[in-house]
């Protein structure tokens, strides 16, 4: 694996297209390794199907990303948030697809991304999901997971940190947002039709979304290696 | 797990072979999991609705004249894709424009209304409306909503009754809100059901306990509560409904008792036999009432309630020639 700047030292790190479809590939297994827990999670507030939604439109994404050949890291983003929107289906797809497809629109036209890129990424991908699913903070969704994560981003960026340090406390705001969603009631997606018995149970997209926030800082620290 | 499957995977495509082999009238498009209308008059408003699978006879059941002219199927209990609805919206628009039919799910709205946003971009003329006819679920503008339920099977027959005298878009969607407005359901669930792809069942219920205010993807309900006779339990179905659905001496309603899936019709009508007791006693008159599987919940055990407050231009809708798989008035 070639760094683009790696000679720039830690804080201009930047990733090459194909350390994004590498990243992208991890998230699929990091996906299809939790398939049985997010389903799990999602039969207790909602109907059992997440993880099986989210492998089968990871397993579509690996195929469609197989022999791409791409410098544009927005038209990979993009190529993986249509695989989504076409095969996760349920509300994850819709979500998740268009968070995907934003966060292209953002780094459109580039074939290197670094520490802010990732942070207007996140931050298209976010206001995606939220325009599209009308939820907001607080709703026991994806977003309690998204939302923090990215804000710790932008802290980090300000604080000058690398992108793998950066992702580190992503990651770590993003878990705690998720078991923060354990103590919540639901107010959209099916879970709010469980009222308060959605209480004490951990949201099967917020979940997700913290995997693969922690696949993302997993693949930085294999890509810096 | 035990199933009549060959495997996981499949079950969608080749329950809607066996659909399409059964059933002359319907078409699979080559294109996608959609089956259409074989004989679609051209200068009509065109129907689709969809969903996840394991509803059946919902929707594909309800294809054909008088009905819906697609119906799109997802995988299981998964609202289908947007490409999926694109497709359906391509193969049975007219000049008179689509409406979809959409049950009230974040999933389906979402996956429906891109669908539509592709088809507008081609210039279709695209409208919807929105399904969720289940008390169950509390209403409020902070939250999801209203499910989708049963009722959602008047809403095609009767919007579609309404479409086949080739009344306008507009008129087609405003015959189809009136129904949504005056139709109520509630479920209830004796057992739970196992998605094919899951392997076993979303809940598990006790020899002794019911599960209320359930919905038709395995969903737990409101409650949980010790099982009850079947008069009683069809009381407190009733009962909630009537909360939300006003209805005094002089309103005439339709009935339907949907079964889940695993339910026998003889319970079927034991609780029918409450429901129009209670009805009678409140002096409501039952203009027509429909008892079978209509909306189904795979394998489930249990049973939903739907009231539909009918008017005139109602009752003459719902009486206007309907021949698709599953629903039939001759
Ligand atoms: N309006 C929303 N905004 C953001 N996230 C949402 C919204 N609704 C649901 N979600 C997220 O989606 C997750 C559920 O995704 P899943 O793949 O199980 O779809 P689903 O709700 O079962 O869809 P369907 O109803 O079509 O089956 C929830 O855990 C939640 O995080
Ligand atoms: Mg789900």
């Amino acid at each position: 694996m070639t760094l683009l700047s790696r000679k720039k030292g830690e804080h201009g790190l930047k990733l090459s297209t194909s350390d994004i479809l590498e990243i992208v590939r991890d998230i699929g297994k990091v996906i299809e390794d939790n398939k049985q827990y997010l389903t799990e999670l999602d039969a207790a507030i909602g109907d059992a199907d997440h993880g099986i939604n989210m492998a089968r439109g990871f397993r579509a994404v690996s195929q469609k990303l197989e022999g791409m050949r791409s410098e544009d890291i927005g038209e990979i983003l993009k190529a993986v948030g249509m695989t989504l929107v076409s095969n996760v289906g349920g509300a994850s797809g819709p979500l998740y697809g268009t968070a995907f497809i934003r966060a292209a629109s953002a780094v459109q036209g580039k074939s290197s991304a670094g520490l802010d890129d990732f942070v207007s990424m996140l931050d298209a991908a976010i206001e995606g999901i939220k325009s599209r699913g009308k939820a907001e903070l607080e709703d026991k969704t994806m977003l309690d997971a998204l939302i923090p994560a990215v804000a710790a981003l932008r802290e980090a960026e300000a604080e000058g940190m690398s992108l793998v340090a950066a992702f580190a406390r992503a990651k770590e705001a993003a878990n705690t947002g998720m078991l923060h969603t354990k103590d919540i009631v639901a107010r959209k997606g099916r879970a709010s039709y469980l009222g308060e018995r959605s209480f004490g149970h951990q949201d099967p997209g917020a979940t997700s979304s913290y995997l693969m926030l922690a696949s993302i800082h997993e693949s930085l620290q294999e890509l810096r290696r | 797990m035990k199933k009549l499957i060959n495997s996981t995977e499949s079950v969608v495509e080749e329950m809607l072979a066996g659909i399409e082999a059964a059933h002359p009238e319907v078409r699979k498009l080559d294109t996608a999991n959609v089956l259409v209308r074989k004989d679609s008059p051209v200068n009509k408003v065109a129907l689709i609705s969809g969903g996840g699978s394991g509803h059946e006879p919902a929707h594909g059941g309800f294809v054909g004249k008088g009905m819906l002219d697609a119906a799109v199927a997802g995988a299981v209990f998964t609202s289908p894709t947007p490409d999926q609805i694109y497709e359906a919206i391509k193969a049975v628009a007219t000049e008179a424009g689509v409406l979809l039919v959409i049950k009230n799910y974040t999933g389906d709205v979402m996956n429906f209304e891109m669908a539509g946003e592709m088809a507008a971009a081609d210039g279709l003329r695209v409208d919807q409306i929105i399904v969720n006819d289940d008390v169950a679920v509390e209403d409020s503008t902070y939250t999801t909503g209203r499910r989708g339920v049963a009722g959602t099977v008047f809403v095609h027959k009767i919007a579609g009754a309404k479409a086949e005298e080739r009344a306008s878009l507009d008129e087609v969607k405003a015959v189809a809100e009136k129904v949504i407005l005056n139709t109520r359901t509630m479920g209830m669930a004796l057992t739970s059901c196992t998605v094919p792809a899951a392997g076993k069942p979303t809940f598990t219920l006790g020899e002794n306990e019911m599960e209320i205010g359930i919905g038709i993807h395995g969903e737990p309900g409101t409650h949980r509560e010790e099982l009850k006779t079947a008069d009683e339990i069809t009381e407190h179905l009733v009962d909630r409904i009537l909360a939300d659905l006003p209805l005094t001496t002089t309103d005439e309603v339709a009935v339907m008792i949907n079964g889940l899936g695993a339910t026998p019709l003889m319970e079927l009508y034991i609780v029918n036999r409450k429901v129009q007791e209670i009805l009678e006693t409140k002096g409501i008159s039952v203009y027509k009432t429909f008892i079978g599987e209509y909306m189904t919940s795979l394998e489930m055990a249990g049973t939903s309630v739907s009231l539909l407050k009918l008017d005139e231009e109602l009752k003459v809708l719902l009486d206007a020639p309907a021949d698709t798989p599953a629903f039939k008035v001759f």
